[in-house]
């Protein structure tokens, strides 16, 4: 049963982990991703702000089927996944995967796994503030595709 | 009708989060939408290759047919995470 928010309130990791793995004796690894906001992107003057727009009525249900692949794909004993939407500020958690299994190598695959898709399937939009004053949408990554497409299944 | 919403800069260069359409008769698809909407928000659909949209909450193609009450998103290309 995976744990899936989608909230403008911050997360605490050590909460998160604590509650996935209470009462659980079968747990062997846990693999987890922390995204935080950069104030510097490559070429651009410093950040001041990031703003994650989002489509609500599809985003929940992109998380779902995205975590459904996972739990299909590796034997996993939990999973959580929280993306903060709203204003956010250098330093501050954007997003946090966590997957866990019995084993260390199905638990960081993933997580790698629900990182990538999630950057390239699920419906959230990054703006920056930037200190000139000037407002920028984040342009999608080639190198994010490139990531998510190395987990087609060969 | 259907409707359809626009998010992130799509939005902005549209000056609307959402608008109504009137299907004409006969099949419709993305890509048909698309030419319509087009003339309708010049600026905002000129990067045709940089828009993304979205039939009743899932991913579509330009082929993807449309039907009465669909809501049809249409934005530029992922960035979460």
């Amino acid at each position: 049963m995976a744990r899936i928010v989608v909230s403008e309130a911050d997360f605490d990791v050590g909460a998160e982990i604590a509650a996935l793995t209470a009462g659980r004796t079968d747990i062997g690894g846990i693999g987890c991703f922390i995204g935080t906001v950069r104030d510097n992107a490559p070429g651009t003057p410093d950040v001041t702000a990031l703003t994650l727009e989002h489509y609500p009525a599809m985003t929940e249900r992109a998380l779902a089927s995205i975590v459904a692949l996972a739990e299909n794909r590796w034997p996993l004993l939990g999973c959580t996944v929280i993306h903060r939407v709203g204003r956010m500020l250098p330093g501050e958690n954007i997003v946090l995967v966590i997957a866990a299994s019995a084993h260390r190598q199905a638990a960081l695959d993933a997580t790698a796994f629900l990182i990538d898709w999630l950057k390239t399937k699920a419906p959230f939009w990054k703006r920056e503030d930037l200190a000139s004053g000037e407002q920028v949408w984040v342009e999608a990554r080639e190198t994010d595709d490139a990531a998510a497409e190395r987990w087609q299944e060969r | 009708m259907i409707t359809i919403l626009y998010f992130a800069w799509l939005r902005e260069r549209t000056g609307l989060s959402e608008e109504k359409f009137l299907l004409a008769a006969g099949t419709v698809t993305v890509a048909d939408l698309v030419d319509i909407l087009a003339v309708r928000h010049v600026s905002a659909f000129q990067a045709r290759r940089a828009i993304r949209c979205a039939v009743n909450q899932e991913f579509a193609d330009p082929s993807t047919v449309l039907n009465a009450g669909d809501e049809v998103a249409f934005f530029p290309p992922v960035t979460g995470g």
